[in-house]
């Protein structure tokens, strides 16, 4: 009974906070077929401003509750100007390429955001504990559980409910669903496609980069947190086919609950589980568990 | 004449849309046979099942008897049944000669051991022999990027016929050539493929290149066979006429636009 | 040998041109030589499928199959014979390959990108959490022994330096030789077009599958090598970012010889030694951009740069090289 509440909370707890890593890489994946690698990056940026920001806030001595603004900014603030730097700068110039090669461009992108990350803060890791610690915990069956969690798991809900809502009934979403389904139809019909993809590049990053800076006052920051959360955002989108919103909601739940049980039950194949999780749905349904067919081609 | 392929009941459909129905043709050794019909009649389906790229819903296609529904393509095109495609089938980064080199290196790979070069003088001068015989030998050392449509079809036809194919089929050979070198095209094809004694299906929506190479024709309509028989029947058949030739008449007008914005662009 | 061509002689002219190094340069440097031999054996592995067209981010997993091999062929079996480590290796990695390689050879472009990095992960994250193996510490590797001769010291050294020169030079010689010939050049076809080479008659699968397993076997045999030199293994060698290095070799290098991703990664280790000195925060910023800059302008890699100078100079071998 004990274990099984651990595993349920825990489980949302990781669902939660995987699908906020990874929603803005399988929207970038859905409108601009680019599978970005560099994603790790902007969550690591996330991370490591919000942390920063945080600790810099906290010395003035001001109230706590002002740190929970200073983590949507910091986000919002890193995934705007990183987000529109590498997509204007860079990737625009390399639209119509095959996709692994736009694999290999936000590889180096990663590796380039990897040593920005460390030459403006450092090797050195960062704590921003308060805005965890502050809100406390709460009784659940007998099991401490602290309330940012559940803030983060209603963040994640809003998030893909905010998402939802705004692709389904609004005019701008329904029109890059125009895009998603036919690029050069939607161009056809007058739709500024370079537009939608820089807004989606710019909405994809700040969602990295933000899953990064919620994370941060859970975790210590240190360097190659990006290297370790773009592979388990990897395996969250394949799960529900990449692409698909919805599918990320699914396969960070299966992610998470995978991750929680093993936790639970035996810890030294936590990361294994997720590996294999996504090795299995590769195997057996390798364009995710909700993908259409493809059509003919001759 | 030797029946070289049969089918008998043949039938496709996809989900609740219906590719072939009832599909019963014979096809006999050193025949050239045309085929005609709208487009979405079937035709490359036909062909796409016989192949192998398809897997028929119901249906037997006996190869020499044998029937070979189902099969993958590659032993479907080693026992012999060959094809060539509407939009040609290269290796766009490479050479015309490299294309058909690597084109023998395959049909003839089982004799030639993994380490050993793939490519050698003789299979160069091979390649060569081929390219001479659909005339496009000067093209040899062009990207096929680079080349016209025509050469590109006769490099994708080419390439078809290094497996020696008793049974060979044509997706509408001569689209993308001019209006014009239609019929000498077809004439330097079928004069190429007669050294070889290949069974010859083409598709085509041209009623004079069918007239003038095609002895027998068979028309599509809907997925089943509308006629079967010598041209010159099947020409003036009412049905046919009327649901196949008269829709070719109005999309022959809509391919002359077509060409007619693309030499503006 | 009458039979060589030009990559064929530079390989053999390299052995004792690496016997001469071995003598002539000073130990450190004779020390990268050594272990970027390794390292580019996995590099050639990465090179072959992307000639297939498949970029392999988990090249590392048969790397560290390789030197992990070498580590519990001691540990467990205390055999320290190189020439039985090679063949414990060779054998792991042919079996595993074998079996993954009939579900990777069905999948292309950014699918086997992600299903090769996952295998990777799940080895590497089983090793990270076995404590009989050290967990992410990794455990040391004993001196190398050869058929009961056991060498310490320089001799050692010497002794696996040798052995090294000689198994990648020779691996590269064999790949050449595969890369020409019939399998060779149905897989160059399989990423122009597969659709083709099966109307051809001949199973695209079956020539990914042997490529697969081929370039599985020589990073085992890098992952030995390079384990030995360095005596020490940790489950980095499985980590997708170390595969991700070996991919930038090949980008970087190109693919047009199996000579160019041999002398990529020995420069771009020779390199890293420098920059990590120099300015150790912006190593992989250097790396990115370079990777950037040669996708950009060099898509091809170094090599064609090479290639072009050649056939510059030699216009009437034009033909003869592009069907190389």
């Amino acid at each position: 009974m004990f274990t099984t509440v651990a595993i349920i909370l825990d489980g949302f707890g990781f669902a939660a906070w995987l699908f906020l890593s990874s929603v803005g890489l399988t929207l970038i994946y859905g409108v601009m077929r680019i599978l970005n690698i560099s994603h790790g990056g902007f969550y690591a940026l996330g991370a490591y401003s919000a942390a920063w920001a945080i600790g810099l806030y906290t010395q003035t001595g001001n109230t706590i509750a002002l740190t929970y603004l200073i983590i949507p900014v910091a986000a919002i603030v890193v995934g705007i100007l990183t987000g529109l730097l590498v997509e204007r700068g860079l990737l625009r110039f390399m639209y119509g390429h095959e996709e692994v090669l736009m694999v290999l461009v936000t590889y180096a992108v990663f590796l380039i955001l990897e040593d920005v990350t460390k030459l403006i803060w450092g090797t050195e890791s960062y704590v921003a504990y308060q805005p965890a610690f502050w809100l406390g915990t709460v009784d659940v069956a007998g099991i401490p559980y602290t309330i940012y969690k559940f803030l983060i798991i209603g963040i994640a809900v809003a998030v893909g409910a905010g998402l939802y809502w705004g692709l389904n009934h609004t005019r701008v979403g329904k029109l890059l669903l125009v895009v998603i389904h036919d690029r050069e139809v939607s161009a056809a019909l007058g739709i500024n496609v370079t537009l939608f993809f820089t807004v989606t590049f710019v909405i994809g990053t700040t969602l990295g980069a933000l899953g990064g800076a919620l994370t941060a006052p859970e975790i210590s920051v240190v360097p190659g947190i990006g290297a370790e959360v773009i592979v388990m955002a990897f395996a969250v989108i394949v799960i529900g086919g990449m692409g698909s919103i919805g599918g990320a909601m699914i396969g960070a739940v299966i992610v998470g609950f995978a991750r929680a049980m093993s936790v639970h039950l035996y810890p030294p194949v936590e990361m294994f589980s997720i590996y294999l999780v996504m090795a299995v749905v590769l195997a057996v349904r390798p364009y995710g568990l909700f993908a259409l067919a493809e059509g003919r081609k001759i | 004449m030797s029946v070289i392929l049969e089918t008998v009941g043949l039938e496709k459909s996809f989900d609740a849309v219906v590719a072939a129905h009832n599909i019963n043709i014979r096809i006999h050794a050193g025949e050239v046979v045309g085929v005609i019909g709208s487009n979405g009649a079937g035709k490359t389906t036909f062909v796409n099942m016989v192949t192998g790229y398809l897997t028929p819903t119901a249906g037997q296609i006996l190869f020499h008897r044998e029937d070979i529904a189902g099969m993958p393509t590659r032993e479907i095109t080693k026992m012999g049944i060959c094809r060539s495609f509407q939009i040609p089938q290269l290796f766009p980064e490479l050479t015309v000669l490299d294309n058909v080199l690597i084109a023998l290196t395959i049909a003839r790979r089982g004799k030639r051991g993994w380490l050993r070069p793939a490519i050698d003088a003789g299979l160069t001068q091979d390649a060569m022999d081929l390219l001479a015989r659909f005339h496009i030998e000067e093209h040899a050392h062009k990207l096929t990027t680079t080349l016209a449509q025509g050469v590109r079809k006769l490099v994708d036809i080419a390439m078809a016929t290094v497996a020696q194919p008793r049974l060979l089929f044509l997706d509408e050979p001569t689209s993308g050539v001019s209006a014009e070198e239609k019929m000498s095209f077809m004439a330097t094809l079928i004069d190429a493929l007669k050294a070889t004694d290949t069974s010859v299906l083409f598709i085509e929506h041209d009623m004079e290149l069918i007239e003038a190479f095609a002895p027998r024709c068979i028309a599509f309509y809907e997925g089943t066979i509308l006629a079967d028989a010598p041209t010159s029947q099947v020409l003036e058949n009412d049905k046919v006429r009327e649901f196949v030739i008269g829709a070719e008449f109005h999309r022959s007008a809509d391919d002359d636009a077509q060409n007619d914005m693309q030499k503006g662009a | 040998m009458k039979d060589f061509d030009k990559t064929e002689w530079a390989l053999v002219i390299a052995f004792p041109v690496l016997l001469a190094l071995m003598v002539l340069l000073p130990r450190w440097l004779v020390n990268y030589v050594q272990i970027s031999m390794g390292m580019g054996l996995v590099a050639l592995a990465v090179m072959i499928q992307m000639r297939a067209g498949l970029v392999s981010f988990g090249q590392g997993l048969y790397f560290c199959v390789g030197g992990y091999a070498a580590g519990m062929a001691d540990k467990f079996l205390g055999i320290s014979d190189i020439f039985l480590i090679l063949i414990l290796a060779v054998a792991a990695s042919l079996v595993l390959s074998g079996v993954l390689g009939l579900l990777l050879r069905r999948y292309r472009e950014i699918f086997f990108a992600m299903l090769t990095l996952a295998v990777s992960m799940i080895l590497f994250s089983l090793l990270s959490s076995s404590h009989g193996l050290g967990s992410t510490d990794g455990f040391n590797l004993p001196q190398a022994s050869y058929l009961g001769w056991t060498p310490t010291g320089e001799t050692g050294t010497a002794a696996l330096y040798v052995l090294t020169a000689l198994l990648t030079l020779t691996s590269a010689a064999l790949i050449h030789r595969f890369l020409r010939g019939p399998v060779g050049k149905i897989v160059e076809a399989i990423r122009e077009n597969e659709l083709r080479v099966e109307y051809l008659g001949t199973s695209a699968h079956a020539s990914v599958h042997a490529t697969y397993m081929i370039a599985a076997v020589i990073s085992s045999i890098g992952g030995v090598l390079w384990a030995m030199s360095l005596g020490h293994v940790t489950p980095e060698m499985a980590n997708w970012t170390t595969s991700g290095q070996f991919v930038f070799i090949v980008i970087l290098a190109g693919t047009g010889n199996v000579i160019a991703p041999l002398v990529g990664t020995f420069v771009l280790e020779v390199l890293r030694v420098y920059a990590v000195e120099v300015s150790p925060n912006t190593w992989q910023m250097i790396l990115g951009i370079v990777m950037l800059l040669t996708i950009v302008f060099l898509p091809k890699g170094l090599w064609s740069l090479l290639e072009r100078a050649s056939k510059r100079s030699l216009p009437h071998e034009h033909a003869q090289e592009q069907s190389q």
